[in-house]
């Protein structure tokens, strides 16, 4: 079976800064990745080089079968990927002209020239999968920050992604709306999403991942089932790390 | 000598007809340019920031050189420069409306870009992400946003082209001050006539400022 995504020897800087070093890693369909590490640890840029938002400059970057070349080179197979790669961002990031029901509309029209009655219906859907649907006709900033990023992944379902990246999805959340956005992300893993989460939520990662990822200064330092990790882990920056979050 | 100054109001009412005939005159020239200079102003705004130099740059020093010469100099280079270089002569309302759609597409052009830039990065990654081309994130995401808030400054340029037009009474153009300085030749009821003037002008921009205010609070009120 191939991987979803496959990254070999991947190498990313920021000018003189090398914030990924030598990254190897490959997810598999169904699988749920969370990466943990300290802020400025490379932990966004590496999912944010899944969907080509970011660039790397050296080794090698498979997504769902297309080879994403270095350097912002294949440009058409980025475009295949980000119609099979959905994202959810820290700050929503929702379209604040239009309405929340046309933000889930408007890229299933403009991309898989969906018909405004399909692409409606889609939203209405999701919405209500998400536990929204009485909020369609209301523009984003009328909506709580919790109920924000429920649009924001509904947005990204609609084009029935393959695998979604999560980058920091309740970092912007007051503390009591955090619950109803993972409970989304739970429900989709559940439903057998692949999903590359990166959080400081380590109580959902304990609980939802098939897999955890410790990156320390751009490189993976230890990966492992959640318990392997959390109860016992290997690396001395890892046990660090994590008597560090979960020491309060 | 005894000197006594008094408004006189005949004189003032008398001079309107005459006026009025240059208002078609300004409105033209004015909104003429300005729709040019509007689409002047999207298309080097917009070169302006792209990433290749060669077309910034060219953008950028259309964009100097009408910002950072005056208007007066421009209208007079168009109107007595430019038919020695082409061979035939322009007639004066042409020069007028080319003179206000190049000034005003320069600033337009500034107005556009910071418009533009204004836009929150977030906006565009989430186009991107989402599947959209860079074409498609640009004009249904990035600009309808970026539109809104030019509006106010887009409102500013549009007064500032209005009474631009005024200069051009020096190329002969039959517009509000042309007539006025018309008018005077032939009664010198100059306080009169320029007040009278002046009012007109004023009710122009007034009636544009209160156009502008509603288009902003209908465009504002969904964001």
């Amino acid at each position: 079976m191939t991987h979803i995504v496959e990254m070999k020897g991947m190498n990313k800087y920021f000018g003189k800064l090398h914030v990924l070093k030598n990254i190897d890693l490959t997810v598999e369909p169904g699988e749920v990745v969370v990466i943990i590490g300290a802020s400025g640890s490379g932990k966004s840029t590496l999912i944010r080089c899944v969907n080509g938002l970011e660039e790397y400059e050296s080794g090698k970057l498979v997504v769902d079968g297309q080879t994403l070349a270095p350097k912002g080179g294949n440009q058409k197979a980025l475009t295949e990927i980000r119609k099979e790669v959905g994202m959810v961002f820290q700050q929503f990031n929702l379209f604040p002209h239009l309405t929340v029901k046309r933000n889930i509309m408007l890229a299933p029209m403009k991309v898989k020239d969906n018909s405004q009655v399909v692409a409606n219906a889609t939203a209405e859907r999701l919405l209500n999968r998400v536990g929204i649907g009485n909020q369609a006709d209301k523009y984003p900033s009328q909506l709580s920050g919790g109920q924000q990023q429920r649009v924001a992944i509904a947005r990204a379902l609609a084009m029935e992604p393959r695998l979604m990246l999560f980058d920091e999805p309740t970092s912007a959340l007051d503390p009591e709306m955090i619950g109803e956005v993972l409970d989304v992300m739970r429900e989709l893993a559940k439903e057998g999403m692949t999903m590359m989460v990166v959080t400081h939520e380590m109580g959902f990662a304990r609980e939802v991942a098939d897999r955890v990822i410790y990156i320390h200064e751009g490189q993976i330092v230890e990966q492992g089932k959640p318990d392997d990790v959390f109860d016992n882990p290997q690396n001395e920056r890892t046990q660090a790390f994590l008597s560090r979050v979960l020491a309060h | 000598m005894e000197f006594q100054f008094q408004f006189d109001w005949q004189a003032a009412i008398d001079s309107i007809p005459f006026l009025l005939k240059g208002i078609p005159y300004t409105l033209l020239i004015s909104f003429g340019g300005l729709l040019i200079g509007f689409v002047l102003g999207i298309i080097f705004g917009l070169l302006s920031i792209n990433k290749k130099w060669f077309l910034r740059w060219p953008a950028t020093a259309y964009i100097e050189i009408f910002r950072g010469t005056p208007i007066l100099v421009q209208v007079l280079f168009i109107f007595y420069g430019l038919p020695d270089l082409i061979g035939s002569p322009i007639n004066p309302l042409t020069a007028g409306i080319a003179a206000i759609a190049l000034n005003s597409g320069a600033y337009i052009s500034e107005v556009v870009r910071g418009g533009v830039q204004s836009i929150d990065k977030g906006q565009t990654e989430a186009g991107l992400s989402l599947g959209l081309s860079r074409t498609q994130t640009f004009w249904s995401i990035i600009w309808p946003q970026a539109f809104r808030r030019m509006i106010p400054p887009l409102g500013n340029q549009a007064i500032v082209s209005i009474k631009d037009t005024s200069l051009f009474s020096v190329i002969g153009v039959g517009e509000l001050v042309r007539q006025g300085q018309i008018y005077i030749a032939n009664t010198f009821t100059a306080f009169e006539v320029y007040f009278v003037v002046a009012i007109l002008y004023l009710a122009i921009t007034l009636s544009l400022s209160l156009i502008l205010r509603l288009v902003e609070r209908r465009g504002l009120a969904s964001v």
